[in-house]
């Protein structure tokens, strides 16, 4: 029986992958864990004794930011992956131009590229989600389907990005990608509070951004406070993100290792 | 190895055009199941991107291409599969060890675990890294790098084998494992692709070459007839005192067939260079050194493709 080409992919990466796993693993945890209870139990003790913030937030602080988290940090992995990573197969370790060399074709390449991309989110995400499941207030089995919706909100970021970085050869423009594209969408994508509190003009920008989509169907999803439209909506327009990325990938894959 | 009907590769009017620039300028070459074919050529005479068209992994602009009868278009996997491929720069994982670079890539292939390792130990042994399977790449010298490199591409027991300048930048005695390396091959029945521009490479492992310059074939045959049809047996150098080298070419006219004068001496292509020698000094000329030698491939190829520097 033959192995599908893209997996063929994904385990040259997960060969590699298994020299740092132990470290990547437990960041995946560490990482989070450290950042909820600096921001979730630190700010949010002050927050929640505020005026309004139960009206406001719904919830405690510490729930309405931590599942937040399943989505800013498959955006930071996935874009993490997609810029450098991506970028060191096409042009400084050619690992990309080797597989091309044998039975498989560019777009197995892409595929098996966004294999390893959700592979990687994945960890990250589980990291976050075993985090979540130490809190009695973000507890639940909707973290199953909010893993799931992290992991969609990475590709979303890693897919249209790795399609950019395949066709970069330097990496001048990825550290302005992360200053100005990831960083306030970090801050203003509603992670930290609901984008309703930004002023109007902002607040519309943030929900345009697929990060937004994301932090809302996590949060919804382990919260239970998700409608069913939402829900849909939420999906589709994180997966026209993922799947414009990765038909955008398999093009400029090819173009760029069948010149 | 499967015997392969006719041509290994059969080349048309192969045209591979980069925008404005023309790599590859309308060639025709044939190359037959365990040949030794090689294209000489200096840097930009389309060498590399005509190994990467045969390749598959550079799309023709125009003409027609064929490879154990496939056309690269349709079937780019299927020839793949059946190809070895060694590119001019290493492109092994450097994060992983010798062994498992052969493994991961045997898996591309899709050979079954078992058999990856089979495979890559006899290799390893093949090119002498049996002791280094362990190790990490980066350390390695040039020499093991190239050797892994050729390792690494026969993982499919390809019946083509693509190498690219093969030994550019390694000492004379890892070329020379190399070319030993190559030779065995080449009797396991082998065909054998190569581009080099260094000719005594050329000489030793190439039953039949083309000399390519500016996209375009401008030679093809074995080196021994090249040389005969583009030179003459020897070649006679005499050595003027410095600065008066130039001034010497009205009174060696006639010695020999054809004459180049250098900054530091003056060839004449000759039959017998003896006798040209003699001529010289029956002339009253009194050079400070003089060379016979055998004409080379190199000259072939510097008469082909010029002296002056290319890039």
């Amino acid at each position: 029986m033959s192995t599908p080409t893209a997996v063929r992919v994904w385990e040259s990466q997960f060969l590699v992958y298994r020299r740092i796993w132990l470290s990547n693993v437990l960041g995946a945890f560490v990482q989070p864990f450290v950042f909820l209870l600096g921001m979730g139990l630190g700010v949010g003790a002050l927050i929640d004794d505020g005026p309004e913030s139960a009206e406001i937030l719904g919830t405690s602080y510490l729930a309405f930011f931590a599942p937040a988290l399943l989505a800013t940090t498959a955006m930071l992995i996935g874009v993490q992956t997609s810029l450098w990573e991506t970028l060191d197969q096409f042009m400084w370790g050619n690992q990309y131009r080797a597989m091309v060399s044998t039975s498989l074709r560019a777009t197995d390449v892409a595929d098996g590229a966004a294999l390893w991309h959700a592979t990687r989110i994945g960890i990250a995400t589980g990291g976050v989600a075993v985090v979540l499941l130490l809190f009695d207030e973000t507890r639940t089995p909707a973290i199953v389907p909010a893993m799931a919706a992290g992991i969609l909100t990475g590709l979303a970021f890693a897919l249209p990005v790795s399609a950019y970085s395949s066709t970069r050869h330097d990496d001048r423009t990825f550290v302005l990608i992360i200053r100005l594209g990831l960083i306030p969408m970090f801050l203003f994508g509603g992670a930290f509070y609901p984008v309703s509190q930004l002023p109007d003009w902002l607040e519309f920008v943030a929900l345009v951004t697929p990060l937004w989509h994301g932090i809302e169907l996590c949060r919804g999803l382990v919260l239970g406070t998700l409608s069913g439209t939402a829900a849909v909506a939420h999906t589709a327009y994180l997966l026209a993100f993922a799947g414009v990325g990765w038909i955008a990938c398999r093009v400029t894959f090819a173009r760029r290792l069948l010149p | 190895m499967p015997t392969v009907d006719g041509p290994v590769i059969v080349a048309r009017e192969l045209h591979k055009q980069f925008d404005e620039f023309v790599a590859v300028d309308h060639v025709d070459f044939e190359v037959e199941p365990g040949e030794s074919f090689g294209f000489l050529g200096p840097n930009g005479a389309g060498k590399t991107s005509t190994m990467r068209m045969i390749g598959c992994v550079s799309p023709l602009t125009s003409g027609t291409l064929s490879i154990f009868g496939l056309a690269p278009e349709a079937d780019g996997p299927r020839i793949r599969a059946r190809i070895g491929v060694v590119p001019q720069a290493d492109q092994l994982d450097a994060e992983l060890t010798v062994l498992e670079n052969l493994l991961v890539y045997g898996r591309f292939f899709d050979l079954p675990r078992s058999e990856c390792k089979r495979r890559a130990s006899e290799l390893l042994e093949f090119v002498q890294l049996s002791e280094r399977a362990g190790d990490r790449v980066e350390p390695l010298s040039g020499g093991m790098k190239r050797r892994l490199t050729i390792a690494r591409s026969l993982i499919n027991e390809p019946d083509l084998l693509l190498l690219d300048e093969p030994t550019t930048g390694l000492d004379p005695q890892a070329r020379h494992v190399l070319w030993d390396r190559l030779y065995r091959l080449k009797q396991r029945g082998v065909t054998l692709v190569l581009t080099t521009h260094y000719m005594d490479e050329a000489e030793q492992l190439c039953d039949r070459l083309v000399v390519m310059d500016e996209g375009r074939i401008v030679a093809e045959g074995s080196p021994r007839a090249l040389i005969e049809a583009h030179s003459t047996r020897e070649v006679l150098e005499v050595r003027f005192e410095v600065g008066q080298n130039e001034g010497r070419e009205p009174d060696l006219i006639g010695v020999g067939d054809r004459m180049e004068t250098l900054p530091d001496r003056v060839l004449l292509y000759v039959a017998d260079g003896e006798s040209a020698l003699a001529e010289v000094h029956r002339r009253g000329l009194d050079p400070v050194g003089s060379l016979i030698r055998r004409s080379s491939l190199e000259d072939v190829f510097l008469r082909l493709t010029g002296r002056s520097l290319v890039d």
